[in-house]
């Protein structure tokens, strides 16, 4: 279990308790700090940018070619019931934690200007947000990692509660009550493993369920496996699932729909890889045929609802439950191609819907409205945030060299190779999401400027410039040179994979 | 008559020890009392407070000094160990927390409050002793001495209406409640010829068991689960609740049922009471399902606490439905932090209610975190901590309560369970939302907090945060008294 035995540098135990926490204490620091709200704006920039510069420290002393989880610590927290602090990354996990460290520095730019009342509490909220985040791809121990998916609900319905606009107070009790209902399935299913096995250590229980020791397993292994299918599916996610996902997003701020498309998504489908694959490789194959059709339902379904969204956000919503299909899609294709793709399009999707969220509140932030029909014509008056866009549009729709185009390839190939049916169905979600995006670009950016108002809006200015800039920059070093990610996701997703090659050479839903 | 005779005649100076706290808060109670008609009316909420709170932290010293003292005393009727040093600290500590928020209550009320400090302290001499007494009649008169505190302490709003009324309902059905609890203990005597735990135990363990013994457990049961608030005992909470003063709601929804808690846990464990299964399994359903879906519809505050505690008495009485090993560390960590959480919560509650209790509907709490961002994030911590959110007491609580079912194979109680935390996550947050998401109609100012007041706001908050936290020596300490129960 103790993989870091091999000489990583002292920083690596400490290195991801470092990372998760210290955002946390900056929050606690920020409820100290005096009302001024220009310091607290630069505090919790600071914070966030200390936690992603200690972040790097994790892919760049990464071994990638080694096998199981690194930068470990495992300490006892409290003795009964056995609960380990015990937290760890492998190549999947760690780049959903720089994901988050990455986007959170860009959340407090550009919210630099949209909060203005009760900024205090707000960045307070982001930071608690942002450790809770991390914890929950750092967990390696069951308790440790449900306590931290936990976290994440308070903090974000808040910041949909309390920041939002129109129905807010809406879309975040229904947020809460969807996942917290979800997450009791799933608690349920970790009691039971915890009865049966009497740990709640992740790496334990999957070699006690690999190794047949778990009384009573073969009986409610279905059962556990839809106890964390169905937390982990309300929170991709997945159709029928999803709708609590346009409510939440149109009534958000904008630094919330960037985390919650942009990280909290991803809590869902990284869920799935680590334990419905992780822990129940059988029963994940079993159902494998539903679960693909209800991706792929998802994949279209999302796409067709966004063609026709008049509101932006919600159509950027939409498109996330589509593009987030093609996540479960290639999880569930059992392939090496289907689940380095899959990884990626989490990482990827991150990135571009992340930005694309942040371009719809700046327009937001002159205009106050998200409705399409208000637009039109604004490459006149905006042109450099008319060439982001279209920077972002692009890459969302997985145009080659850009980020998007790598991970839904991965995808289909894999998707493809479990059935051809379902790459060939798959497939078309990439050609819808090309035509709803597209058309949204047409009818904001081209034609006359129907609406006076619009003609003097003025252009991004230099803060919201820095904050759009590393994103774009991102997208196109992932879509040039995909392997410096995904070297790091090969091995892990190959170590997933394993316990699927000895179950039988028929790849899905036979 | 030689010494050892002279030994069974007059108690041991140890053995007074064994009844310290009681011994201490007696004095002081007494001591309010005499002193009420002496001081001044003016300064009496003050001096009288003072003097209450002393008794009561006196109280907490005795408990720990005490400690060390294990050992029977009086005829074997009282039993010191760490099993009732626990309910004694989680007694004495509420009533430090509740004189603490009753000492600016009062003042805002205009309540005269001498008699008021007694009571409490009076009621908590009742509640110490349920904790250490291993007899069924002291326990009996324990209770009582308990209960008729609080019948009075619940009608000491004199001028309003509803606030007699919860004193009298209260009273008259808490008598009956006492009748069948008398009734049951009658019937244990019958089938086993003793009132001791200890010689019930042994009795209960030899077959065939009388079945007079079954017929005296339940009896017993519908008398404890009246005070504890469990379904279908349940319905005079909410009205008592909506009436009684809100510092003695916080007191009496926490000390008197973690005593009586302590009681059934002994009852139910220590005398290895025969078919308790099926009883808990039903109360606990019950409990946990009513008391649930009550509180989604109470628009007053008060109530929908009411509705909660009584849901918070059926996720405890699982614990009762499992083996002892688990049942008894995971029930007693379930009083602890509830203790916390509730009387905190009742702490805001009835520092908002300003003066004739005015703002007691969830929606007046709209645009507190604006108003007044601690006390609402205070109550925050309470109600999330009531959830079951992480981080908290009330996380902890659930957790270990229901891992316990499951080793027990109890899987339907604990999805029953599982379900209702969800449910019960709805109306505590509808307050959570009131506070930060809805802007306020009344623009009164909300008055400061007092420092009596923030004391007692930071206590429970400390606990329920250190619950949350490091619950790791609460648990462990708890897991030892099982050896105590169980000898």
């Amino acid at each position: 279990m103790n993989m870091h035995a091999i000489n990583l540098d002292e920083w690596s135990p400490i290195i991801l308790t470092l990372v998760t926490f210290i955002p946390l204490a900056g929050a606690l620091l920020l409820i100290l700090l005096p009302r001024r709200d220009r310091d607290i704006r630069v505090f919790s920039l600071v914070v966030s940018l200390l936690a992603f510069v200690l972040s790097l420290h994790l892919p760049v002393h990464f071994h990638r070619a080694q096998i199981g989880f690194q930068y470990e610590l495992d300490r006892a927290w409290i003795p009964t019931p056995n609960i380990h602090y015990h937290m760890g990354v492998d190549g999947i996990s760690m780049w959903l934690v720089v994901l988050t460290t990455f986007l959170t520095p860009l959340c407090v730019l550009i919210s630099w200007k949209s909060i203005h009342e009760r900024v205090k509490e707000f960045f307070i909220l982001l930071l608690v947000m942002e450790t809770a985040l991390i914890g929950v791809f750092v967990a390696l121990d069951l308790f440790l990692f449900y306590f931290f998916w936990e976290a994440t609900l308070i903090p974000m319905a808040l910041l949909i509660g309390m920041y939002g606009h129109g129905r807010k107070v809406y879309a975040a009790v229904k947020f809460f009550m969807y996942t917290m209902i979800a997450s009791i399935f799933m608690l349920a299913a970790i009691l039971w493993l915890y009865a049966k096995v009497g740990t709640f250590d992740f790496v334990t229980i999957q070699n006690a369920i690999r190794a047949g020791q778990v009384a009573n397993f073969a009986g409610a292994a279905q059962w556990l496996f839809l106890g964390f299918f169905i937390a982990f599916a309300v929170k991709v996610p997945l159709f029928p699932f999803h709708t609590w996902l346009p409510d939440a997003h149109v009534e958000a701020p904008t630094a919330g729909s960037v985390l919650l498309a942009g990280v909290l998504l991803k809590m869902g489908t990284y869920g799935m890889l680590r334990f419905n694959l992780g822990l129940f490789p059988e029963q994940a194959r079993a159902n494998a045929w539903w679960v693909m059709i209800l991706a792929l339902i998802g994949i279209i379904y999302g796409a067709l609802v966004a063609l026709v969204q008049p509101n932006m956000k919600k159509l950027i919503a939409y498109s996330s439950i589509s593009h987030l299909g093609f996540v479960v899609l290639g999880i569930f294709s059992f392939t090496q191609a289907g689940l380095d793709g899959a990884t990626f399009v989490m990482l990827a999707h991150g990135i571009s819907t992340g930005a694309l969220f942040m371009l719809a509140g700046i327009l937001y932030e002159r205009r106050h409205t998200y409705e399409i029909v208000e637009f039109g014509g604004l490459a006149s008056s905006m042109p450099v945030y008319a060439a982001f866009f279209l920077f972002v549009v692009l890459a969302s729709v997985g145009l080659p060299l850009l980020n998007g185009f790598v991970g839904e390839f991965l995808v289909l190939s894999g998707a493809f190779q479990a059935r051809a049916v379902y790459g060939i169905l798959g497939a078309t979600g990439v050609i819808w999401s090309a035509g709803y995006l597209l058309w949204m670009y047409q009818r904001v950016f081209f034609g006359k400027i129907r609406h006076p108002v619009n003609e003097i809006l003025p252009d991004l200015d230099l803060r919201e410039r820095v904050a759009l800039s590393p994103a774009a920059a991102v997208a196109l070093v992932m879509g040039v040179a995909p392997l410096l990610w995904l070297n790091a996701i090969d091995p892990a997703v190959h170590a997933a994979l394993a316990p699927f090659e000895q179950l039988a050479s028929k790849v899905v839903g036979q | 008559m030689s010494a050892a005779e002279m030994a069974q005649v007059l108690p041991l100076a140890v053995e007074y020890i064994r009844i310290l706290p009681e011994v201490v808060l007696s004095l002081f109670g007494m001591a309010i009392m005499v002193l009420d008609p002496l001081v001044d009316e003016r300064t009496s909420q003050k001096s009288l407070g003072l003097l209450a709170l002393t008794g009561a932290v006196a109280a907490v010293a005795a408990t720990l000094y005490q400690s060390q003292y294990a050992g029977v005393g009086f005829w074997g009727m009282v039993k010191v160990d760490s099993f009732s040093t626990f309910f004694h600290l989680v007694v004495t500590a509420v009533t430090v927390v509740v004189i603490l928020t009753s000492y600016e209550y009062m003042e805002v009320q205009q309540i005269r409050a001498g008699e008021y400090y007694g009571l409490i302290l009076f009621g908590a001499v009742g509640m110490c002793l349920m904790s250490s007494a291993v007899e069924l009649v002291l326990i009996f008169i324990a209770l009582e001495i308990s209960s008729i505190s609080t019948y009075v302490l619940a009608g000491f709003r004199r001028r309003v209406a509803i606030s007699s009324e919860a004193s009298l309902k209260y009273f008259l059905l808490g008598s009956f409640a006492t009748g069948f609890f008398l009734y049951g203990v009658a019937l244990m005597f019958g089938a086993t010829g003793s009132t001791s735990i200890a010689v019930i135990a042994v009795a209960l363990r030899s077959s065939p068991i009388p079945l007079l013994a079954y017929a005296g457990i339940a009896l017993m049961f519908v008398g404890l689960g009246f005070k504890v608030a469990a379904a279908p005992f349940h319905v005079w909470t909410p009205d008592v609740y909506e009436g009684a003063p809100a510092p003695v709601v916080g007191f009496m929804s926490t000390a008197p049922k973690a005593a009586v808690f302590a009681v059934l846990l002994r009852v139910m464990f220590e005398a290895n009471a025969p078919g308790r299964l099926w009883l808990i399994w039903v109360a606990a359903a019950l409990s946990m399902t009513l008391g649930n879906v009550g509180a989604l519809v109470q628009p007053n505050v008060k109530r929908l606490l009411a509705y909660s505690s009584i849901a918070q008495a059926g996720y405890l009485l699982v614990a009762f439905a499992v083996l002892p090993g688990n049942g008894i560390p995971a029930a007693m960590f379930y009083t602890a932090s509830y203790a916390a959480m509730n009387v905190g919560a009742f702490a805001v509650v009835s520092h908002f209610a300003g003066a004739g209790e005015r703002r007691v509907i969830v929606d007046d709490y709209a645009g507190l975190g604006r108003r007044s961002p601690l006390l609402a994030a205070t109550l925050t911590i309470f109600l999330l901590s009531l959830i079951g959110i992480p981080m908290t007491g009330g996380f902890f609580a659930k957790f270990y309560v229901f891992s316990a079912a499951l080793q027990a194979d109890l899987v339907g109680l604990t999805i029953i369970g599982l379900l209702n935390s969800a449910v019960g996550a709805y109306y505590y947050l509808r307050i959570v939302v009131m506070m930060y998401m809805r802007e306020s109609r009344d623009e009164a100012p909300v008055a400061p907090v007092s420092a009596w007041l923030g004391v007692g706001l930071g206590i429970s908050t400390a606990a329920t945060l250190y619950l949350g936290i490091l619950p790791g020596r609460v648990l462990a300490y708890a897991s030892r008294s099982v050896a105590d129960l169980l000898h």
